[in-house]
């Protein structure tokens, strides 16, 4: 029963963020929004005794991803755009919502599948979450665990691909250090002795 | 370990495309056509470990723990994929130097996108399957956008961004809901699954799986209604580009259809084919009147891209033996037809100057006869005029069909090709009747110029001679009991 309430109030709060992100218009509220919604996923996810993917999901996503996102955000100061529309496209918008998600709820019902099958075999209290995904991944899932892998190196290279530009006059990558110039410096170059009076 | 060495195709292209990344850092801009050549090698070293392994087998193989399949089909279309993609890299040699885009990032990506195909063409689960499809998507999306200060591109790469994500998640959730029915992600699983399943016609969460994943599938196919990213990105993008966009990854398209619709969903065949016929006659309809009132070539190519991909579905939907292998030689012939276009724009181009308008076509014929003549060949072959290869893929589909007594259909792809033909023809009236403005040389090496004229000539003797490459299909279908 308590673990019931439980679920019905992380969801809700789930909800409620998701929609945050969606809404709000000052980009950093967005991103805080979403940090919310991170943080109450983890706390169904402990519901569900994923303890390894709650820590992770806490760790990646909110300390280093949302961080890195919140720093970018502010460091582009983005401008609060008007949204041009919004207000006259929105009994459009909503109607076809409902409709939308009239027709799923009606279809996906939990009669229509066979959910008996999914249900967690009661798992011992000296659990190892890690060790029975680690030996999920690599094993039976070890080729399309690669393949994700690949699919991050084709985000990286397509990330310098797209942002590193060349200086146009050297045709250098923009701030590389030239350690030639660097060896050959001498103290004439960086050091210049003033005289002043001494106050 | 010994497992794996199954998808030996798939670990050494992997393996080959880090080393030219790598290669490619330390290679300057007078020395990068090492790259170029470590990919082509690379590219050939593949086909051969392909064909060493994917033929003359008892029995469709599965393995990897039912993830990775090994049968001819798969096969066929891994060795056409890559051969496609050699003639891409070929012209993007001369493309990219010419609009001083020459950067070894190109081959690197090209070659994430080919390992993506594969894995596609591989792919016996639906995660395989998934992820594969993402790869390939995500290099796309990379390619589109190389050419970064340019508005017209960055539009293009956004637009087929930003669809092609809304589309991966369509097909994302209508595979979880197929997960959710039958409790498996593995394809032969499903199958099984559906099989024992009495009224797989009413099946109400089917029919919503079905939807999605046939709404994703049509985009990435770009078929009618989910066509309207299409000719935006095949303007926009670089000519070298979409040679490679609209070729190869249409044969990975098709082995996914094939692996999803056709082996998995066989048994819910009743409820898919309705779907897939209506897109694929709105395409067949819709792409060949649009074309009509292009004046950008590649603008034109992309519609009639449309009208070609609703053709192939056709062969697909009727789920026969003759459908399936007359869809595969569609596809094949399409990708080369499609190659070719594009190449040959990209010959004819030169240095800051590049083929788009149909004018500038304009008395081709007295310029360079030769070229000119196998562009007509090309062209007589996409609108399905005999006694190109064309007309013996439209023909074959269009057997199909009536065989499966939808002669009402058959009527209206005949009709549409008619159609089909006259903006065909307008391009070979532009070539053949104009007047030329100008008599700009073409500047290409001899590789480039080779591989156009060879697939010029494939159109003729494949037209004539189409034997050859539906026999190669019909063994492979029937050997991977399709």
């Amino acid at each position: 029963m308590f673990e019931q309430i439980l679920f019905y109030w992380f969801t809700a709060v789930l909800l409620l963020a998701a929609i945050g992100v969606v809404v709000v218009r000052n980009p950093v509220y967005s991103a805080l929004s979403l940090i919310l919604a991170f943080f109450t996923m983890t706390a169904l996810w402990l519901l569900m005794e994923a303890e390894f993917l709650a820590i992770a999901l806490i760790l990646v996503y909110v300390g280093a991803v949302m961080v890195l996102f919140l720093f970018i955000i502010m460091m582009l100061d983005l401008k609060i755009v008007e949204r041009e529309g919004f207000i006259r496209y929105l009994p459009i918008g909503l109607g076809v919502a409902g409709m939308v998600a009239l027709e799923m709820i009606m279809v996906l019902q939990r009669s229509n599948f066979d959910s008996e099958r999914y249900l967690a075999a009661e798992s011992p209290a000296d659990f190892n979450n890690a060790e029975a995904l680690g030996e999920l991944l690599y094993t039976h899932y070890l080729y399309p665990f690669e393949i994700a892998a690949v699919v991050l190196l084709v985000a990286v290279i397509a990330a310098i691909l797209l942002t590193l530009r060349k200086r146009v006059a050297t045709d250098q990558p923009a701030k590389t250090q030239d350690i030639e110039q660097q060896v050959r410096v001498k103290r004439e170059d960086r050091v210049r002795l003033v005289k002043m009076k001494s106050e | 370990m010994a497992a794996f060495e199954i998808a030996r195709p798939e670990i050494f292209l992997l393996a080959a495309l880090c080393v030219v990344l790598l290669l490619d850092l330390f290679l300057g801009k007078e020395s990068r056509v090492i790259t170029y050549l470590a990919a082509q090698a690379s590219l050939l070293t593949t086909i051969l470990l392909v064909y060493s392994s994917f033929f003359n087998r008892p029995d469709k193989t599965v393995g990897l723990d039912g993830m990775y399949m090994v049968d001819e089909m798969a096969g066929v279309l891994k060795i056409a994929i890559l051969l496609v993609s050699i003639l891409a890299f070929a012209c993007a040699r001369k493309y990219l130097r010419d609009q001083d885009m020459w950067r070894g990032e190109f081959f690197v990506l090209g070659m994430t996108a080919i390992l993506g195909m594969l894995i596609m063409v591989s792919g016996y689960h639906l995660l395989v399957l998934y992820l594969g499809l993402e790869l390939l998507s995500l290099s796309l999306y990379a390619l589109v956008a190389m050419r970064r200060d340019d508005a017209q591109a960055t539009e293009a790469a956004i637009k087929y961004f930003v669809l092609g994500a809304v589309a991966s998640g369509f097909l994302l959730y209508g595979m979880s809901m197929l997960y959710g029915i039958s409790g498996s992600l593995e394809l032969n699983t499903i199958r099984e699954y559906f099989t024992n399943q009495p009224d797989i016609a009413t099946n109400l969460p089917l029919m919503f799986a079905l939807t999605f994943i046939v709404a994703g599938l049509a985009f990435k196919l770009g078929v009618v209604p989910f066509h309207m990213w299409l000719p935006d990105v095949y303007q926009g993008t670089p000519t070298a580009v979409t040679l490679f966009l609209s070729s190869a990854p249409k044969i990975a398209v098709f082995a996914l259809v094939v692996r999803l619709m056709a082996e998995a969903l066989e048994p819910a065949q009743s409820a898919w084919s309705q779907m897939l016929i209506l897109l694929a006659l709105l395409s067949i309809g819709l792409g060949n009147v649009l074309a009509l009132a292009q004046n950008n070539l590649k603008r034109l190519f992309a519609y009639s891209a449309i009208s070609h991909m609703g053709f192939m579905l056709m062969g697909i939907v009727m789920n026969t033996h003759v459908g399936h292998s007359a869809a595969m030689f569609y596809i094949l012939l399409y990708a080369m037809m499609s190659a070719g276009a594009f190449a040959m724009l990209i010959l004819l181009g030169r240095k800051g100057y590049e083929v788009a308008q149909l004018e500038d076509l304009k008395g081709l014929s007295s310029r360079h006869p030769w070229f000119a003549l196998m562009f007509l060949l090309m062209l007589f072959s996409m609108a399905g005029i005999p006694p190109t290869a064309g007309f013996y893929a439209k023909f074959a589909v269009i057997e199909a069909v009536v065989q499966a007594k939808f002669v009402w259909a058959a009527v209206f792809m005949v009709v549409m090709s008619v159609v089909g033909a006259f903006y065909y023809l307008r391009i070979i009236k532009v070539m053949y009747f104009d007047k030329p403005n100008d008599q700009p040389p073409i500047e290409a090496d001899m590789d480039i110029r080779v591989l156009v004229s060879a697939n010029g000539l494939l159109m003729i003797l494949l037209g004539v001679f189409p034997g050859v490459l539906m026999s190669i299909c019909d063994l492979a279908l029937i050997a991977s009991r399709l």
